[in-house]
């Protein structure tokens, strides 16, 4: 055992260094000029998705800025940006909250000519296709609230004006995660979910606003409701939709609802629940537990999310130009791989290869099986040699997105209507 | 003394029926004076459903915790006999409430799980082949969590009362011949009718301003006021979450009054 030595502060130290502090604070000494990057502080807030400590280490260690990382759920992130401008210089939100976001000028358009590696982010976020043959697909797709007019520019444009919302960073494809071992067939379509084999063995997640994306996606798929836009649903196509799994509930189909990532990682590992919405690094850590999990990947395809970093309508002068240096270090790599050996894609892939293996690339990127074990960052080991990744490669699970998160016109009316779902 | 309760009582509930008239967007709330929350609140079938079911949590809770309660607390003060040891046993029950209630009440959730303790149990017992599926995430376990969570709430005041009965009245009842029921029933119960009620009113303003225990314990799939609340704030309807504040606060004022009426707790006490 370590015993932590006392540190005991008399008064005349506290006021010694308080009125230093002070004096410093209240009596700038004028050398900005002076000053270099590596004293710059950056704050940045978002989801704990992609608010990772060994991210603020790295970049401290890289460039010598440091990084002070808030991390809040997905309904505070959206609040903080839209409301608290001064309290962030970097905004760490999702795409689909651009179009709640944007509209309160708290975010500064980013000049593309600053980023290095523009050229090479991946099309989804550029054009919107992933390849020149892709569709694209329903609900808030992230190039249709990536760009701006221009530096001030307040409304979305359709095509690469050169001045970015957001620098994307992180994005996947989800799915539905089951327990092999419990279901012993294969799964392959969304309408499994209401399926009355898994009655009482069922879990769809507690947040309206992509809740509602997986029940259209089941509703769709057992050919109930077909959808204009599955993120865009008309007052008629909510009502049908709750409709349907209000039903559902009331005959018992679901074990619970989940809200948190724990709860789904506890409903999956205790077996509560064999089939239900769940997010990538859910699955990964019923599997660490060692038990059996799958992100099945289902023949409608993917509802799929996408996250960047934007930049505080604040921040100016040597504070801006750290966060571009911030942005193109973000691109440039480490985080990339860091991000996909955790199962995540990066928005420059080919920059990451440098930092992954081989077996790691081939295993996340090329959906080619392993030739040893895979393990996470942490040191979890996720695969052993000869497996390949659930739904295969980039551009299999990326090409196959039906529909991205999204904000409706008729979001209130959405969420009221889930209010009544949950307490029917 | 009025300071405190002017500032710490007075105005936020002060603001929260100002807010309950306010209008909001996606990500913030603008002063107006509408109706609109009420509206939307009275005219949803949903509403009503939920308020029926959190009386019905109430209800059942405050049976049980009264039952459980009323025996702890006749044991403690009648049949232990030294001051020692009931000063012993009573701190005893209170030993649970060194660890927060959120984990007392999480570690239910193991226990009756499909695969839990209790259904492993039964089933190597034979009592039963397939496993219990309304042990939890039901209204079983929201009520078992509650009347574990609050039973105390009920047995403090009781013993409380007990304690301060003259035990020559208790005497006199059985010289003049009543059976050990007719003393519980005439003398025992009248005179604990205070800590009945105090009981009562604790437990009933705790399980019906309740959102977490109902969120938990039936994992998400059964609603009390408290959960409308609390997902209003989570999509940061603050206005309508007032509203259903504002309801829920005349509400349970109405029930306290009703209780009140029925025994005078100055009086009494």
């Amino acid at each position: 055992m370590t015993s932590v030595p006392k540190i005991r502060y008399s008064r005349r130290s506290l006021l010694k260094t308080g009125g230093a502090a002070l004096a410093a604070s209240a009596l700038p000494a004028p050398m900005v000029w002076g000053q270099s990057i590596r004293d710059i502080t950056l704050r940045q807030f978002g989801t704990g998705v992609s608010n990772l400590n060994e991210v603020a280490t790295k970049v401290k260690e890289d460039l010598g800025i440091t990084l002070e990382m808030t991390a809040l759920d997905t309904d505070s992130v959206t609040q903080r940006a839209a409301t608290q401008p001064d309290s962030f210089d970097i905004a760490d939100i999702e795409y689909f909250v651009c179009k709640k976001v944007w509209p309160s000028g708290n975010l500064q358009a980013m000049d593309a000519s600053r980023i290095t590696n523009y050229d090479k982010i991946v099309g989804i976020f550029r054009d919107g296709k992933l390849t020149p043959e892709s569709t694209i697909a329903q609900g808030t797709a992230p190039h249709t609230v990536g760009f701006v007019e221009g530096p001030g520019g307040t409304e979305f444009v359709n095509n690469e004006s050169g001045w970015m919302t957001l620098i994307p960073t992180i994005y996947n494809a989800d799915t539905l995660g089951i327990r092999p071992d419990l279901i012993g067939r294969p799964i392959e379509s969304w309408s499994e979910l209401l399926n009355s084999e898994f009655a009482g063995k069922a879990s769809i997640l507690d947040i309206s606003s992509i809740g509602i994306m997986d029940m259209a996606m089941v509703c769709e798929a057992m050919g109930e409701i077909q959808y204009g836009d599955k993120g865009n649903m008309t007052r008629d196509e909510i009502d049908r939709t709750i409709a349907i799994f209000t039903e559902a509930k009331q005959n018992g189909q679901f074990r619970a609802f989940w809200k948190t990532f724990d709860e789904s990682v506890n409903l999956m590992a205790s077996g509560e629940v064999v089939i239900q919405s769940m997010w990538s690094p859910a699955i990964t850590a019923v599997r660490s537990r060692g038990i059996p999990c799958v992100y099945q990947p289902l023949r409608e395809g993917y509802r799929s999310w996408g996250g960047g970093i934007g930049l505080s309508a604040n921040l100016s002068g040597m504070e801006l130009d750290a966060a571009y240096d911030y942005i193109n270090w973000y691109l440039s790599g480490w985080v990339g791989g860091f991000l996909m050996r955790q199962g995540y894609y990066s928005a420059v892939p080919e920059t990451s290869k440098d930092f992954m293996s081989e077996n790691e690339w081939g295993y996340w990127f090329e959906g080619k099986e392993s030739t040893d074990d895979i393990t996470s960052p942490f040191g979890d080991k996720l695969a052993g040699a000869g497996e390949v990744r659930d739904g295969g490669s980039f551009y299999d699970r990326m090409g196959a997105v039906a529909c991205w998160n999204s904000v409706m016109e008729e979001n209130q009316y959405m969420v009221r209507k889930w209010n009544e779902f949950i307490a029917a | 003394m009025a300071a405190v309760l002017l500032s710490f009582l007075v105005a936020p509930i002060v603001m929260i029926v100002i807010v309950s008239f306010w209008g909001a967007t996606e990500y913030s709330i603008y002063p107006a004076f509408q109706f609109d929350n009420y509206e939307f609140l009275f005219g949803s079938s949903v509403t009503y459903r939920v308020f029926l079911n959190t009386f019905k949590y109430a209800l059942i809770t405050w049976a049980f915790t009264l039952v459980i309660g009323f025996t702890v607390a006749y044991y403690l003060a009648f049949e232990i006999r030294s001051l020692k040891w009931q000063i012993a046993l009573f701190l005893l029950c209170t030993i649970p409430f060194w660890t927060s209630n959120i984990i007392r009440m999480i570690s239910w959730i193991p226990f009756l799980g499909r695969n839990g303790l209790a259904n492993s149990t039964l089933i190597s017992w034979g009592v039963i082949d397939e496993p219990l599926e309304w042990l939890l995430f039901s209204d079983f376990s929201v009520i078992l969590a509650f009347v574990h969570l609050y039973t105390l709430f009920m047995v403090v005041p009781i013993f409380n009362t007990m304690m301060r009965i003259d035990r020559a009245l208790i005497e006199a009842a059985r010289d003049q011949g009543a059976s050990a029921w007719q003393s519980l029933t005439h003398v025992i119960i009248p005179l604990c009718k205070p800590g009945i009620m105090i009981g009562t009113i604790f437990v009933t303003t705790l399980v019906m301003g309740d959102f977490i225990t109902v969120r938990f314990m039936s994992g998400s799939q059964r609603a009390n006021v408290g959960r409308l609340i609390s997902n209003d704030i989570n999509l940061l309807q603050y206005p309508s979450a007032s509203a259903t504040a504002v309801v829920l606060l005349i509400t349970v004022l109405i029930v306290i009054g009703l209780l009140l009426r029925l025994v005078d707790i100055r009086k009494e006490l």
